[in-house]
């Protein structure tokens, strides 16, 4: 089972189309932490208008036009302004690229891909070459995303969500070019391949999890971030493909002239609505899109969330020196909550009068999934009552996460009631809410994953000194970016507003809006120390043992960087995942592996 | 490529009692139940929310042109296809591969049979009755629910002549892995035909 008969493979094999569950990890890593620093860059563009509308942006306008040619900055970015289309395309394509290219494959494309195996104790994943075909879709996906920059009329710009009858209208192909170069049926056509790269992923992780787990190891002494990935595998499995129905539902009305979402009797700008130069039929229904895209969309709030939680909980668990508090109530409320987000979506359309009766049962279901939530964080809390907590870079992020997942989550409460989301809904307030969530909460927790896993992926440790800085102004940034759209959203500004100051009450609140951009550029500075630190660790950072953090699963027990094949001889497991200050033993921590105290 | 194979690839674990590619067809069922689901709540959908009249309409059964006797001879097609599919499991697990691999060829030939007189007899005669996409959702939802099984119909061909042609290699290194191999094409195609067993009275006989 071990590596060491296998033939060298060449240099193709063994880096670009590999089969090992490691290199995957890294590939999925690095292309999505490059998909995630693109869409950062796309939203301090938006920033500019939004703080400076109408003035040309500095130093990237001129940029631009020299790299992408005067007839690309005449058509979106004249004289350096960018132009409202822009600005949608923009928006658009910030939300997209983050959630589907960055975090998740983030997520679990490479902590998952990385760390799931190890902490199991397998050799690979159960599947090697679907796991290569998986990351291979994602990124073919990509590329037809990134490409829709490039056709006439840009990228999509109906927003992330593209609600039709917008989006099945909207950027008709130009002339002479062929039916789906346009930006949103490119949208449509990545999607397609994004979701069948998560699909053949979390039938991978699935299986690997129920099949591939060593020897006495349990379900119930599984790390906690082994669970997490599980029931974030489900939801990618569930949820996904009723959102591929809706791509392809709408790429049918956008190319073969079907009204799935346009109904009868549409009309865009005093004109009755065309596709493809026919008028159509009509008889459809927006709200079928809607229904279709939130089913997706809700639980992947929860595929955003919970693998960060995973590694919040390692990471929380070693640097306490204790066991984690409650890891059964975790357990069950992962799993519940699971199950909870495939029966709340429709809190995403109380705008749209579904009735009083369905939206009563979706802001119930709403205040039921609040529960297990309540009950994750409340558990990672109460696991640093009395511990010896160590304040490690890792740590660090780890317990920024909790306040910022805890402020991100209650201010989602007024959302969930038709009453209080009404006002709220479209405002400032909810991109205030999510971004909290996702980005200080999510984000804080891969860069906490990041500094925690490095050692084992690199076998050197990334500089304490450093991660710090990188730490403090992420942190202090972060919350000067999100705060303000609390007080924009209550003051009634509109969320995708391209100049806000054009309203009284947009204008008396733009100091916050100025804020938060200023906040949005300080954040990217900050992230300098993290690429120096990033780069000069690969290669200069301190060399550390197997296990420098005195961890007690599985993963610390492999060499590192793991060879091909993981383990030397198969590892048999004795304990659970935090038996670490056990009573009695010289030494705080007790591996999963070890057989008795060595 | 005769390197180590992972456990579980072929003999199934002890806990759960399956190989680990049977689970992984299995999930994968799952999600496409999940596919299809959607598209059978979009046409419940569609349907309901209809305009009674005008050109948008959702056509009467006696205005949709659809024979029943194509659709049923179709489904047969399917029926029988599903049990020469199960036959050449039986035949590879009592060792006999000459049979399972004809079992297998009848296979693809019912599945172009099917595939031949879906557009033959139906797709092209309805597009030059001007019946497209474009005339109504109930058109336009019947060209992409046929179409998307069709290209489930193309992708089971494309594997069963895998396994038929170069695929079939794997039968004289390691016949069990072979026959495992099968068996979760089966899963696969048996699940096609269920897809069809639901499209054809939505499709053709309900009014």
């Amino acid at each position: 089972m071990s590596g060491e008969h296998h033939k060298e493979l060449g240099f193709f094999r063994k880096y670009v189309f590999s089969v090992d569950h490691k290199v995957i990890g890294i590939q999925y890593g690095i292309t999505a932490l490059c998909f995630l620093f693109f869409g950062f860059c796309l939203i301090m563009m938006i920033r500019w208008q939004l703080a400076y509308p109408g003035e040309p942006m500095p130093l990237i306008g001129g940029l631009l036009e020299r790299l992408m040619g005067a007839k690309w900055a005449e058509e979106f970015m004249p004289g350096g302004r960018m132009t409202p289309d822009f600005y949608n395309a923009l928006g658009a394509m910030h939300g997209t690229i983050m959630i589907f290219l960055g975090v998740v494959p983030l997520l679990v494309g490479a902590f998952g891909n990385y760390v799931m195996p190890l902490q199991i104790g397998a050799p690979d994943m159960a599947f090697p070459k679907i796991n290569m075909a998986s990351y291979w879709c994602f990124a073919a996906g990509g590329v037809i995303m990134l490409s829709s920059f490039l056709v006439p009329g840009g990228a999509a710009n109906s927003g992330w969500t593209s609600y039709p009858p917008l989006s099945a209208i909207a950027q008709p192909p130009a002339a002479g070019w062929p039916i789906l170069f346009s930006g949103q049926t490119l949208w449509l056509v990545g999607m397609v391949a994004l979701i069948t790269s998560s699909l053949l992923g979390s039938v991978n992780f699935i299986v690997t999890i129920i099949q591939l787990r060593v020897k006495g190891l349990t379900m119930f002494r599984l790390p906690f971030f082994v669970w997490a990935q599980f029931v974030t595998s489900f939801l990618l499995l569930l949820a996904f493909p009723p959102l591929e129905a809706a791509g392809v539902l709408q790429l049918m009305d956008r190319v073969a002239g079907t009204s799935f979402f346009l109904p009868e009797g549409l009309v865009v700008s005093g004109q009755v609505a065309m596709v493809q130069g026919r008028e159509i039929a009509g008889g459809g229904n927006p709200l079928l899109w809607q229904h279709l895209f939130w089913f997706l969309a809700h639980p992947e709030v929860y595929v955003l969330i919970l693998p960060a939680m995973g590694i919040v909980a390692e990471i929380i668990a070693n640097n306490t020196r204790k066991p984690l508090w409650g890891y059964r109530a975790l357990v069950y409320s992962t799993v519940f909550l699971g199950f909870m987000s495939f029966i709340v979506w429709a809190h995403h359309m109380f705008m749209t009068g579904m009735g009083t009766s369905i939206s009563a049962f979706f802001a119930t279901t709403t205040m039921i999934i609040s529960i297990p939530s309540v009950i994750i964080l409340t558990a990672l809390i109460i696991s640093l009552y009395n511990g010896a907590i160590r304040f490690t870079t890792p740590m660090l992020f780890a317990l920024a996460f909790l306040p910022m997942f805890a402020i991100g989550g209650l201010t989602g409460l007024p959302l969930g009631l038709p009453v209080s989301d009404i006002p709220l809904h479209d405002t400032y307030y909810v991109i205030g809410h999510f971004h909290y969530v996702v980005a200080p909460g999510t984000i804080l927790a891969i860069f906490g994953g990041i500094y925690y896993w490095f050692p084992k992926i690199t076998g050197r440790k990334m500089n304490d000194t450093l991660g710090r800085l990188h730490f403090v102004f992420t942190f202090i940034c972060m919350n000067v970016v999100f705060m303000p759209m609390f007080f924009q959203g209550l003051a009634g500004v509109s969320r995708r507003l391209f100049d806000q100051t054009q309203y009284s009450w947009g204008a008396a609140v733009q100091g916050w809006t100025i804020t938060s951009s200023w906040g949005a550029w300080m954040l990217g500075v900050a992230q300098i120390f993290f690429f120096i630190n990033f780069f000069w660790s690969i290669w200069g950072g301190k060399k550390v043992s197997n296990n420098p953090w005195e961890a007690t699963t599985i993963e610390w027990s492999a060499p590192s960087p793991p060879p091909h094949g993981n383990f030397a001889t198969e590892p048999v497991v004795y304990r659970g995942p935090y038996e670490y200050s056990v009573p009695g033993m010289s030494k705080d921590f007790f591996p999963q592996t070890a057989v008795t105290e060595a | 490529m005769s390197s180590e194979l992972l456990p579980y690839t072929v003999k199934p674990h002890p806990v759960t009692g399956v190989y680990s590619g049977k689970l992984g067809v299995w999930l994968f069922l799952a999600s496409e139940v999940m596919l299809f689901g959607a598209f059978f709540s979009a046409y419940i959908l569609l349907k309901v929310g209809a305009p009674l009249e005008g050109p948008a309409h959702w056509p009467l059964h006696s205005e949709r042109h659809m024979s029943w006797m194509i659709g049923g001879f179709n489904t047969l097609v399917l029926i029988i296809s599903s049990v020469t599919m199960v036959m050449a499991w039986v035949s590879l697990k009592s060792g006999n591969f000459g049979k399972a691999r004809m079992l297998l060829g009848a296979t693809v030939a019912l599945a172009v049979l099917f595939l031949v007189i879906k557009i033959t007899m139906e797709y092209i005669p309805h597009w030059r009755d001007g019946l497209t996409t474009n005339t109504s959702n109930f058109w336009g939802i019947y060209y992409t629910m046929t179409g998307l099984h069709g290209v489930h119909i193309l992708g089971g061909i494309v594997v069963i002549s895998y396994f038929i042609g170069p695929g079939s290699k794997l039968w004289h290194e390691n016949p069990e892995y072979y026959t495992n191999r099968i068996e979760c094409t089966g899963l696969y195609w048996h699940f096609v035909d269920l897809v069809w067993i639901f499209l054809f009275p939505t499709l053709y006989l309900m009014s």
